[in-house]
């Protein structure tokens, strides 16, 4: 448990835009052990789904690496799975075959016809999909979908599973129902497991470990705070769990005092429109040379 | 037939069939008030074949075309019956005597033009089609390399087909050379000439197609470590098949115009010759039967649309 199976060594990202570089993380260091739920908290535009990107090799950073059980991490790879932040199902293809793309690309050599086929349905019972086997991404609501590309990417039996805000577009019973049901499965399977949230009770109820991101641009670690709360967790017996209690409480006052965001009111309504209409990208790129 | 179509008006409910009467309805009134104001119109115009001619005597032309056709087909088969009652008689007489059949020598009736353009024009657009998906997707996955040809593109897309005609017709008569051919050189002739002008929106569209799979999926496609051809294959490939057949429908109606052209220009056979053919003659009949044509021609245009649309269907998932 006590080795380090995941690291992030003094990471800079800067992007190149038409303004001159825009250094979006300087000297993230990050030690994440095997099996560990580690949840990426901070403000919108501070660097979370870059610091992601860059642990699933979508990105390179610029200065300082990742690695991962003593390799570095310079590719993707399906051993470091990803939940996208809007699911990103092929539209053309039904939810079994889009988790069969998955399976057949990763066990294509280990397991033969039958036991990828149990495979995929057996990870499609694990969220609650298997009845939808057959329909198209566009025929099954947006909570559904989200679901399919979770089961997609355990499909894979990573060892680093990476979720960029997976329950964002959910309704709230949606989102506990998924958090209760993503809580066992990474019990059963004991994968390691970085989430970013907006959202300080999912943080706190699912996190081994909350890593709080100061706003960017230069974007590093903050704060790193271990939960210690037992497992299995009841979202409805915490909640008046006097040391849960304290956990949110210090997520809470690093988001609202100490990394309090200084916008304008205009770049505020940029982001409670982006909050809403889930066209959070465009709206960061507007808001950048506000926060540059 | 009627009883059929009967049946089926029959199982629709009031609403439906007044929505239907109505979808009927608009384009035949549409089609009446045309064929009225050409009728009214056609007489006033004089030219030196008498006047226009109006819906009726197109009418009466189409018959006859239709009516020499049948004639021909008629003549043909006796020929051939001809020859093979005299090869029989041979062959009693001398079991190891050589015998041949020829085909009729009469001229292509009008069917047999249509029929000539049809296949040179699918063999031409087919022809584009393999060029133009392939090169389109190397172009959209490469940036590079889209930028080096899109200046070419951009040159080439708006020549005009009789342009391209003579050159076409040059090169071929130079390279296509053999005792035996299997092509005629004025079939190649407009076929090619058919390619080189439709295969463009094609090439464009898939290329754009290509360049504008969703960002997410080809991040997707990266993380399971996709080979190049699965990830053309599974991912950009069916991503960018409505695209793909926008151009593929924009292709084939531009293959089919250049086509008309093409025939008429180079005097090869098909619609275009017949149109041409008919000029030159210069009959009393000849308007009515060029005006026939070009009611063929649209006709077929909006056929072979047709037929795309419902092979887009039967393909894109969108659909
Ligand atoms: N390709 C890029 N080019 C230029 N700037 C970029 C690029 N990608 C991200 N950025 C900038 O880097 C910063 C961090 O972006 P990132 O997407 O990681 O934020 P985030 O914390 O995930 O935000 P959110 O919570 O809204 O998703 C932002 O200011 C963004 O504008
Ligand atoms: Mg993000």
């Amino acid at each position: 448990m006590s080795k380090t199976h995941l690291e992030l060594t003094g990471v800079e990202m800067a992007f190149d835009t038409p303004k001159g570089p825009f250094v979006a993380l300087d000297n993230v260091n990050l030690k994440i052990q095997k099996g560990e739920f580690v949840s990426l908290i901070g403000h919108s535009g501070c660097g979370k789904s870059t610091v992601l990107n860059i642990v699933a090799g979508l990105l390179q950073a610029s200065k300082g690496g990742c690695v991962l059980n003593g390799h570095e991490v310079n590719s993707p790879g399906p051993e470091r799975a990803v939940v996208f932040q809007n699911h990103a199902l092929m539209p053309w293809l039904t939810v079994y075959e889009n988790v069969e793309l998955a399976v057949r690309q990763v066990f294509r050599k280990s397991m033969n016809r039958k036991e990828r086929r149990d495979w995929i349905t057996h990870n499609l019972e694990l969220v609650n999909m298997a009845h939808a086997a057959n329909k198209r991404p566009g025929e099954i609501s947006g909570g559904m979908a989200q679901r399919v590309g979770i089961a997609r990417a355990l499909a894979m039996k990573p060892s680093v599973l990476l979720m960029d805000e997976p329950f964002g577009a959910l309704d709230a019973l949606t989102r506990a129902h998924l958090q209760d049901s993503l809580m066992e499965i990474q019990q059963e399977l004991n994968n390691t497991v970085i989430m970013i949230t907006h959202d300080v009770d999912e943080a706190v109820l699912l996190s081994d470990r909350i890593i709080m991101m100061t706003n960017g641009p230069a974007a590093t670690v903050g704060e790193d705070l271990h939960i210690d709360l037992p497992r299995p967790r009841n979202r409805v017996a915490l909640a008046d769990d006097a040391k849960y209690v304290h956990y949110r409480q210090e997520v809470l006052s690093f988001l609202y005092e100490k990394q309090r965001k200084l916008e304008s009111l205009s770049s505020r309504r940029a982001a409670s429109a982006s909050t809403q209409g889930g066209e959070s990208a465009k709206v960061e790129k507007e808001k950048q040379p506000a926060s540059a | 037939m009627a009883a059929r179509s009967r049946n089926f008006l029959a199982r629709l409910s009031p609403n439906e069939l007044v929505a239907a009467g109505k979808e009927a309805l608009l384009p035949l009134i549409g089609i009446l008030v045309f064929l009225g104001f050409w009728h009214l119109a056609a007489p006033q115009v004089q030219t030196s074949l008498g006047a226009f001619p109006g819906p009726a005597q197109v009418w009466e032309q189409a018959g006859q075309l239709w009516q020499e056709h049948a004639n021909q087909r008629e003549r043909a088969s006796q020929f051939i019956a001809m020859q093979e009652q005299r090869n029989a008689r041979i062959l009693a007489d001398n079991p190891d005597a050589e015998v041949r059949i020829r085909s009729y020598p009469g001229a292509p009736t009008f069917i047999d033009q249509i029929g000539t353009s049809l296949v040179t024009v699918l063999s031409g657009f087919a022809l584009a089609t393999l060029i133009a998906v392939p090169l389109g997707i190397v172009f959209g996955l490469n940036r590079y390399f889209q930028a080096a040809v899109n200046p070419l593109i951009q040159i080439f897309k708006p020549v005009s087909p009789l342009a391209w005609l003579p050159l076409v017709t040059m090169v071929v008569s130079a390279t296509y050379v053999s005792d035996d051919p299997m092509f005629q050189k004025s079939f190649l002739t407009s076929m090619i000439t058919v390619t080189l002008c439709s295969l463009w929106p094609t090439l464009i569209n898939t290329s754009v197609g290509v360049a504008a799979v969703n960002p997410d999926l080809l991040n997707v496609s990266k993380v399971l470590k996709l080979s190049f051809w699965t990830h053309v294959r599974k991912v950009v490939l069916p991503s960018s098949v409505p695209m793909i057949f926008t151009g593929l429908r924009v292709s084939l109606g531009i293959a089919w115009m250049v086509l008309i052209a093409a025939e008429m220009l180079a005097q090869s056979p098909g619609l275009g010759k017949f149109v041409w053919d008919e000029f030159q003659n210069g009959s009393s009949q000849s308007l009515s039967r060029i005006m026939v044509a070009v009611l063929a021609i649209g006709f077929i245009g909006f056929l072979l649309d047709r037929v795309m649309l419902l092979i887009q269907k039967k393909v894109a998932w969108n659909e």
